[in-house]
């Protein structure tokens, strides 16, 4: 990056020598960084203690660019290898950030079973309906209708609501935005770092490269329009059919209902049987013995 | 205090992984393996550990990996169908050069195979199972004991060299009962934490070798991708040189400290005009069958390779150098013996003794191949 | 103020979609890499920082004048 003067406000939490990132001009997950730093900012969190992890594809180079510590992980993993590094050390933030393939596709096990410990995870799965990274092909998500480089006719099949998929899976706290609401996207993450157990904010991110050009939506602002005009909220889907439904982005907070969470379960019964704590394990592969 | 207990070799395992350090193991279920995951999950939490039973074994792989990055040492365990399923975050922690250490006991395969009985068919996928240019260390304990000691071996291989570790045990050494010593100060290699500076590079390791490996959370702020990577760990997939290098030290690091990570047991060498040469549980039948020979007047000796991979090619010339037939007995169709082949070969007539279906080798088979001529 | 890092500004103009006192137009500039950066109007802006939430490469920043 050319040094200026006058950054963005939320520069200094980037890897400035990798600016600017590999995200197609008007891409969604641009956008998710900064609702991220805001919500951090509005949050109780510290920056200085927050891990990322991720999987494969667009939305999961996000943590590569954000200054923290941070791992890039294999395709549908991430929520697999954070659990680890969460149970490693508790005390740190563990952000995933995820896309549609890797969460719900490859990766849809490690989902519902993360959301069923309500492990202390917040979890951003940002939502483009389609494979970016490999060029465009049809994911759980996409619409029915839609087009892909593998669904030349279009896509047959009901797509995934994720937001719903976790809920139903046990996650004490959802909710579900597009990132034309960049404020309730904040706010949801907000909560969800708040909220000590397993936390998913879905964010409908836009594709202008790939969903887009398939879809005749081929600028951001025809596909930030489309989010728009079809984006209704839980209440108002209340009352609508199944037909009615097709189509539609439900936004708002599916589930905020705390629980016992799974490292604290845990925890708990070792506090039966021990007197040494996991605390004083922490970094315990550097201690002799 | 040194303690003697009598236990199976899963156990042995376990209480290896915990004496080594190990406060962390995620797994999943699955025949002849199992006895370590339910072990640790009682033992984890009366030392301050943590255990998660995962979805599968794709999951527990990487939630070592990912613990491992948070400053635990970790192990899981497993037979074949679950160590298949493991091969692509083996590929990941290779790259990344995570230490972590598997277990695996081997079982009758391909597929389901035969998940109570013992095989040694796994011992050409533990090399190179995931996709990729790699190495790692595989160590094959043929007692109880060693299933204690090599697991112990396993977490400091893991720590010294940064990669995945395997105890390659079998169905058998795991099932098995037998006495064992745990000596009262074990040896074990604390992880070391980089120092602290301007410009800190995490993956600046010198050549054939590795470099001192932060925790997150310690206040490092690194990156780590599975995408080939240069020295500050950021990705860098289009230039040759940079994959060139990452890939030839992560295997050198390795290949070239062979002699080094080497664990070979020998008998009667020195004379021996032919040496049983094998690993794992059918050692102890070389043994035997050795003896018979040697009682018989014949010049054969014994050797047992603790560590597998890497294989200590430059030793095992020097061991072998008078040899004139050399037999590799295995639980496989012939895996290592095609390593020993490519590498004595040139010097020894090398031969294979055979079996898969789940029964030992006796040392009366071995000891037939002896006699033939 | 406003202040655009063209270094950064990859063109998509989202800016220009989500400004609701449309601050930002389209111009002949191009950057370092040829794309054409929007330019601003700073009278009309009332800092309501929507384009720095909404712009996708943290190439905006609006100061308060003090």
């Amino acid at each position: 990056m050319i040094e200026n003067e006058h950054p963005h406000k939320f520069i200094k939490y980037l890897r400035t020598e990798r600016l600017p990132h590999l995200f197609c001009p008007g891409c969604g997950n641009g956008i998710i960084f900064n609702t991220l730093f805001n919500a951090i900012e509005m949050s109780d969190v510290d920056f200085e203690n927050i891990s990322m992890v991720s999987g494969i594809g667009c939305s999961s180079r996000i943590p590569g660019y954000v200054k923290c510590d941070s791992l890039h992980t294999t395709h549908g993993r991430a929520i697999a290898f954070a659990t680890g590094l969460k149970m490693a050390n508790s005390k740190q933030d563990v952000i995933v950030v995820t896309g549609d393939g890797d969460a719900t596709s490859i990766g849809g096990n490690h989902l519902i079973h993360a959301a069923r410990r309500n492990i202390d995870l917040t979890v951003i799965c940002v939502n483009n309906d389609i494979y970016g990274m490999t060029g465009g092909q049809i994911s759980p998500t996409s619409p029915k209708g839609s087009y892909a480089t593998t669904a030349p006719y279009g896509s047959t099949d009901k797509p995934f609501n994720i937001a719903e998929v976790a809920k139903a899976a046990g996650a004490s706290y959802v909710a579900k935005y597009t990132v034309a609401q960049p404020i309730q996207v904040s706010n949801a993450i907000k909560e969800g770092l708040a909220n000590k157990g397993f936390s998913l904010i879905e964010v409908i991110a836009q594709c202008p490269t790939y969903y887009g050009r398939k879809n005749k939506l081929k600028t951001p602002k025809a596909m930030i329009d489309w989010f728009k005009e079809n984006t209704i909220s839980l209440k108002q889907a209340e009352d609508m059919t199944d037909e009615e439904l097709e189509g539609k982005i439900i936004t708002g907070v599916y589930i905020n209902k705390p629980r016992a969470e799974f490292i604290e379960s845990l925890d708990a019964i070792s506090a039966q049987n021990s007197d040494i704590t996991p605390e004083d394990n922490i970094n315990k592969a550097y201690m002799g013995d | 205090m040194t303690k003697e207990v009598f236990v199976q070799g899963n156990e042995a395992c376990a209480l290896g992984a915990i004496a080594a350090g190990c406060r962390f193991f995620a797994g999943y279920p699955i025949t002849p393996s199992t006895e370590i995951a339910e072990i640790m999950s009682k033992k984890l939490p009366t030392v301050g550990g943590r255990f998660v039973q995962m979805e599968d074994e794709i999951a527990a792989v990487g939630a070592i990996i990912g613990a491992s990055w948070g400053g635990q040492k970790v192990v899981t365990a497993t037979s074949g169908p679950g160590f298949s399923l493991m091969q692509e975050n083996i590929g990941y922690a290779a790259i990344t050069e995570t230490p972590i250490v598997i277990i695996n006991m081997q079982r009758g395969s391909p597929s389901t195979g035969q998940p109570t009985r013992s095989a040694q068919a796994d011992m050409m996928q533990t090399r190179w199972g995931s996709h990729g240019d790699y190495e790692t260390i595989s160590l094959a304990p043929s007692s109880v004991q060693e299933c204690f000691d090599y697991t112990v071996e396993a977490f400091n291989l893991a720590e010294k060299y940064r990669c995945p570790v395997f105890v390659m045990a079998d169905e058998i050494v795991g099932h098995m009962r037998e006495k064992i010593t745990i000596p009262d100060k074990i040896d074990i290699t604390p992880r070391q934490m980089p120092e602290k500076c301007e410009n800190y590079l995490p993956y600046d390791a010198p050549e054939n070798s590795t470099t001192p490996m932060p925790s997150f959370a310690s206040g490092f702020n690194i990156h780590v991708t599975g995408l080939t990577h240069d020295e500050r760990g950021y990705p860098s997939t289009d230039d040759p040189d940079v994959h060139s290098k990452l890939v030839t030290r992560l295997c050198n690091k390795i290949l070239k400290n062979r002699s080094d990570i080497a664990q070979i047991d020998t008998k009667y060498i020195d004379d021996a005009e032919i040496i049983v040469l094998g690993y794992g549980i059918p050692s102890r039948s070389a043994l035997t069958a050795v003896k018979k020979a040697r009682d018989s007047g014949l010049k054969v000796g014994y050797i047992k390779l603790g560590v597998v991979w890497p294989f200590a090619e430059e030793l095992l010339l020097e061991y072998t150098k008078n040899a004139k037939r050399i037999i590799v007995p295995e639980l496989n169709l012939g895996q290592v013996y095609l390593e020993v082949d490519r590498v004595l070969g040139k010097n020894a007539k090398v031969e294979l003794v055979s079996k898969i279906g789940g029964a030992l080798i006796t040392p009366d088979e071995i000891l037939d191949k002896i006699m033939e001529e | 103020m406003i202040y655009l890092n063209e270094d950064l500004c990859k063109g998509c103009y989202l800016c220009m979609e989500v400004c609701p006192r449309k601050v930002y137009t389209p111009s002949e500039n191009l950057n370092h890499k040829g794309i054409r950066v929007p330019v601003f109007d700073l009278e009309k802006c009332v800092k309501c920082q929507l384009c720095t939430l909404m712009c996708p490469d943290q190439a905006i920043l609006i100061e308060d004048d003090d």
